[in-house]
């Protein structure tokens, strides 16, 4: 479980995120959502100790963040920042197997390499296993770096923005993919979605932010209506049910 | 890959045997076998040289691919980035402020001021766009102008400024025994960073990356500023500045080996150890018996293919 308490943040003058508490509980997508600058993106990487948390608590489990050992840390959460370098040459598999550096540090076993090749033919990276990364489309790129967080083997898994520059089917084939992540080996998926559909086709549970508060929190149908599109969004999009999800016209 | 390992090694080789055997001192294969005193001057003076230029161009090598994974920049080195005018601006102060001082202070004080150098220079380069690449070498070539032209005001002061010259201007005309060993140093530091080979891939792929993979980060950038930082005191100090070698090399190399260190690092060294005894060789033969200082022929021959680098086909920025 990931425990957030009253965690305030600012950047310079701004203030990013105002007492935020949230309990996200094992297992399950839950998708983060709200419009631009709603502090989404910093909120995930405060949990995942990429910057240093300024007010308020963050616990992972039993690990308090800024007390605890980094590398345990990074075996029981990875997360997949928005912005990677992509004009890397290492290779996918090369990038992969970092993933298990957390594990390993430095010394990969029969084991490690194992859960690799494992990880390449589950995302289909087995054709591109050589190729450089600096070679590959940004769908395929995203998919690599995926299953790097994949191979990390945490129970926590966080994903900022992970369907940017994806097409309809690579953006629905990784959706697809962390849902049986979450479903088959109980592991927990936050990720940042713009797409409020992808969310609600999705998610357990969406958190939705705005201007760095929690506004909404709940399983889709709950929290997905017009009347918080409007209140939100500042936009009168009219929500439909389709099969027991809401879905946003737009 | 390994085929091209054993050409660049038996290139390698090549070069040593004509580094060896090429100055002004005749000096032919067959003499070596008679005589004792072409071993003498192979002791004390070619191989001196032949090892010097090997140890600073592999250790340059390395070094400019440590800063290039800590800036996640392709185009900054430490003798173009204030790294190496701040090693020198340390000799100049340490011959000022500590006339008597012996070589290996003054090593350990020029090794400090490029620690300090570098700190200033990523101090700097870390709040520019991260989507202006080319900046960062703009930046560090500003600002190794503004430390070179301290320096300049500061020998001008003191009267040295023909001692500037021997430290800007790197050569091994003068590597004798007995007056090149700090480099083993250099080539040691060089060699350690290969241990963390690993962590430093890592680091090439960014802040985020890392912290998610439990590395130490800011440990791993101290370390690698310190390989940075000694190495290029160590080569200041000995032979003087040679620019482009950290440049160049890692660039071409990271085209043929790829970005992974536990493959690329070794043929890095290598690569850089050639070029620099490949210079220093064609700078002893062009004008025989005089000689062009080895950063000159390597400066000519950066520039070139930093130009095509920059503009040729598949460049990439970051």
């Amino acid at each position: 479980m990931i425990e957030i308490q009253s965690v305030s943040h600012r950047i310079g003058q701004a203030q990013i995120l105002t007492d935020v508490s949230l309990r996200l509980e094992r297992g399950g997508v839950i998708a983060l959502a709200g419009p631009n600058g709603a502090g989404k993106s910093t909120l995930l990487s405060l949990i995942a100790r990429l910057q240093p948390l300024q007010q308020g608590q963050i616990r992972v489990d039993d690990m308090q963040l800024g007390q605890c050992d980094d590398r345990a840390l990074a075996r029981k959460l990875a997360i997949l920042p928005q912005q990677v370098n992509a004009s890397s040459r290492l290779t996918v598999r090369d990038l992969v197997g970092f993933g298990r550096y957390p594990h390993h540090r430095g010394r990969p076993t029969a084991g490690d390499r194992a859960r690799v090749e494992a990880a390449l033919a589950q995302f289909d990276l087995g054709p591109l296993a050589d190729r450089q990364l600096e070679t590959l489309s940004g769908g395929q790129r995203q998919r690599a770096f995926v299953a790097m967080s994949y191979v990390q083997d945490t129970d926590f898994l966080l994903l900022d923005e992970p369907l940017n520059n994806l097409d309809l089917a690579a953006a629905r084939s990784l959706m697809a993919q962390l849902r049986q992540l979450a479903d088959d080996q109980g592991r927990t998926v936050v990720i940042v979605l713009h797409d409020i559909n992808y969310a609600t086709a999705y998610a357990d549970r969406i958190v939705v932010l705005k201007g760095g508060r929690v506004v909404a929190d709940g399983a889709p149908a709950e929290t997905v209506t017009a009347a918080m599109l409007e209140q939100v969004f500042g936009t009168a999009a009219p929500v439909h049910s389709v099969g027991g999800r809401p879905v946003v016209l737009v | 890959m390994a085929r091209a390992t054993l050409i660049a090694l038996l290139a390698l080789l090549a070069l040593v045997c004509a580094s060896l055997l090429a100055g002004v001192a005749g000096l032919d294969a067959r003499a070596l076998l008679t005589s004792g005193e072409g071993w003498e001057l192979i002791r004390d003076s070619r191989l001196p040289r032949t090892l010097a230029a090997l140890l600073t161009g592999a250790a340059l090598a390395v070094a400019g691919q440590i800063m290039q994974l800590i800036a996640q920049n392709r185009f900054v080195e430490p003798m173009t980035a204030g790294t190496g005018q701040s090693a020198v601006l340390g000799i100049l102060l340490t011959s000022v402020l500590l006339p008597g001082a012996a070589l290996p202070v003054k090593m350990a004080l020029a090794a400090l001021t490029a620690l300090a150098g570098s700190l200033g220079f990523f101090a700097i380069t870390r709040r520019l766009p991260p989507t202006q690449p080319l900046l960062v070498p703009l930046v560090g070539l500003v600002y190794g102008g503004v430390i070179g032209a301290a320096t300049a005001y500061a020998a001008f002061q003191a009267d040295m400024l023909q001692y500037l010259e021997i430290w800007l201007g790197g050569e091994f005309s003068g590597t004798m025994r007995g007056r090149y060993e700090l480099l083993w140093l250099a080539g040691l530091a060089a060699l350690a960073s290969y241990l963390v080979a690993d962590q430093l891939s890592i680091l090439g792929l960014g802040e985020a990356v890392s912290l998610n993979l439990g590395l130490n980060y800011r440990q791993v950038v101290l370390a690698g500023l310190v390989v940075i930082a000694l190495v290029s005191g160590l080569t200041v100090v000995t032979v003087g500045m040679i620019p482009f070698v950290g440049l160049v090399v890692p660039n071409l190399v990271s085209r043929v080996a790829g970005d992974n260190l536990r493959r690329s690092l070794p043929v890095t060294a290598l690569a850089g150890a050639a070029l620099v005894l490949a210079a220093d060789l064609a700078g002893r033969l062009l004008i025989h018996p005089f000689e062009i200082p080895a950063a000159t022929v390597i400066g000519i021959l950066g520039a070139a293919v930093f130009l095509w680098m920059l503009y040729g086909r598949g460049s990439h920025a970051a």
